[in-house]
């Protein structure tokens, strides 16, 4: 169990979303860097889908009643555990009794928290991701206020070998260079949108060339960016239709919107461009104020990116199984 | 028939271009054949006016044996093998539901507006809503949101120039030529007319919504006391 000694800024229960309701409007939400939150899992020897914590901003401070085993990636919080710095990326054994505290995001927006066992909130519709608007998933559909109590459920047989001669913190580290990092080092890849044939061959240059400011107009359910103007060939009205993760929106004469995993399901403005999937966690990552480019990549190189990136996490999966034996 | 990438997750399949009953027709149609074809890959069928939009996994479908350099070509082929024996037979059975609405007052604050755009007296507005029968074109916006199609063009009216912070749960609404229902408290710019008792949305059953795509509507007018007898026995 786990007590919410202060909830941070908003801080819920995810997994990697609700999956199948779509068209039945149910948003599908979920961890908002998805890869983050499968990497940690994989850290505490949880299944991929095992719900963790999402924080934004400002981390929360928990007080662990049992001894278990931790692992929490995302931006620097100046995370402690008993006064100490709590290294990211790799496994934590906490004892009973033990408090770990996030700060502020110093560089970048959200982190992952994964404990042992997942935390054990009822399933609605398949899923534990907290769905805040409809007020239902997660711990009771809402972002955790402080005295809140939650359970994890049971620790797999890994982690018990693993706990059962673990040191403080892993000699490991899991830190694929994109994880949970801000895109600072480099432009987020696009691919083109649906729609990009209907924007003005300046537009099209401009939305490559140019840097994009966050606004401050920033939630799970997407980031508006202020720059340049992307003006259409001719004003057209869309019929809506199915949107996806990373789409970049741009309404009439307004300025773009980059989906994240909170979106509605359905939308009627013209996609310039669309976030690579592997770049969906650095997306979720730029903080209100700070700049982004965009470079373009094509369909199979995105393509080509997911697949090598996944290939990587099994290696990954194979080395920790290795460890605990 | 087009198919055009969305990102590297989904394709969207266009199957018409103008919102009318005979694309939507083809879109349900084209629902049932995808979902019945169970495309290796395929995670989630969204349909929409005139599109159905494929969401994918790229791992799972060259796992299936799609060539990793062309994984949405791959998948395209499938969707438009699939969607060669397409039957309007093939769709989901449509259902009729009733819904019950009080209308005005408090649980309407935009029908005297809908009524000058109309140029017609309230209780014309009440009974043209109340009378006409409606198709659920979309489910979307929010759980459960129904977009339908089949308001009277008379009763056509431009969405708030400012949306109202929130709607409550149960609002009756009209936006250009659309109508629907607010199936949770949520922000909106649809002139509300009136409310009913019925839960569109209850993510405790399977499916969570009242209505789906290609269901048929009609609403009752019903009294004050009606609404609350219907809402307490719910």
């Amino acid at each position: 169990m786990i007590s919410v000694v202060k909830p941070g800024l908003l801080t819920t229960v995810q997994d990697l979303g609700r999956f199948g309701y779509q068209k039945f409007g149910v948003v599908v939400g979920g961890a908002l860097d998805r890869f983050a939150a499968r990497v940690v899992n994989s850290i505490v020897g949880n299944h991929d889908n095992a719900a963790l914590l999402e924080f934004a901003q400002l981390g929360p401070e928990l007080r662990f009643e049992t001894d278990t085993l931790i692992a929490w990636t995302g931006a620097d919080f100046g995370a402690q555990i008993g006064g100490e710095p709590l290294p990211s990326d790799r496994a934590v054994r906490v004892r009973a009794g033990e408090t770990i505290s996030f700060g502020a995001a110093r560089a970048g927006v959200r982190g992952w928290l994964a404990v042992a066992g997942g935390i054990d909130v009822p399933l609605v519709l398949g899923s534990r991701t907290t769905y805040r608007r409809g007020g239902f998933g997660g711990f009771e559909g809402r972002p955790l206020r402080a005295g809140d109590v939650l359970r994890c459920g049971d620790a797999s047989e890994w982690t018990r070998n693993y706990l059962s001669k673990a040191p403080r913190f892993s000699a490991w580290a899991v830190r694929p260079p994109t994880l949970g990092k801000p895109p600072s080092a480099g432009a987020v890849r696009a691919l083109r949108g649906p729609e990009w044939d209907w924007f003005a061959a300046e537009a099209q240059r401009t939305f490559f060339a140019s840097e994009w400011t966050a606004t401050k107009d920033a939630d799970r359910m997407g980031v508006r960016l202020a720059g340049p103007a992307l003006p259409q060939r001719e004003t057209r009205e869309m019929v809506s239709e199915g949107v996806v993760d990373g789409a970049v929106q741009v309404p009439a004469g307004g300025a773009p919107i980059v989906l994240l995993p909170s979106r509605q399901t359905v939308g009627g403005y013209p996609r310039i461009a669309v976030v690579a999937s592997v770049d969906m966690g650095r997306m979720a990552q730029i903080a209100p104020g700070k700049a982004v480019r965009f470079q373009e990549i094509s369909l199979a190189e995105a393509h080509s990116l997911y697949l090598a990136r996944e290939r990587d996490l099994n290696r990954v999966r194979t080395g920790l199984t290795r460890l605990a034996l | 028939m087009r198919i055009t990438p969305v990102g590297d997750g989904a394709l969207r399949i266009e199957l018409g271009e103008r919102i009318d009953e005979a694309t939507q027709q083809r879109v349900q149609a084209a629902c049932a054949a995808l979902d019945a074809a169970a495309i290796p890959g395929c995670t989630e069928l969204v349909p929409a006016y005139t599109t159905v939009t494929a969401h994918y996994d790229a791992l799972a479908a060259v796992a299936a044996g799609a060539p990793p350099d062309d994984v949405a070509g791959w998948l395209g082929a499938r969707a438009e093998l699939a969607l060669g024996k397409l039957s309007a037979k093939s769709a989901r059975k449509a259902v009729s539901v009733e819904i019950p609405v009080c209308y005005g007052g408090e649980f309407g604050p935009d029908l005297a507006r809908v009524a000058a755009q109309a140029k017609l007296p309230v209780e014309e507005v009440i009974k043209r809503h109340a009378s006409a029968s409606y198709t659920v074109a979309l489910v979307g916006f929010s759980p459960g949101f129904p977009y339908l199609s089949g308001l009277p063009p008379q009763l056509s009216t431009p969405r708030l120039a400012q949306p109202r912070a929130q709607v409550p749960a149960g609002s009756v609404g009209i936006a250009g030529a659309q109508t629907g229902v607010y199936p949770l408290a949520t922000p909106g710019g649809w002139n509300i007319i009136g409310r009913t008792p019925l839960r569109l949305f209850r993510p405790e059953q399977n499916p969570p919504v009242l209505l789906q795509p290609g269901d048929r509507v009609k609403f009752r007018t019903v009294t004050r006391e009606e609404f609350a007898r219907q809402e307490g026995a719910r």
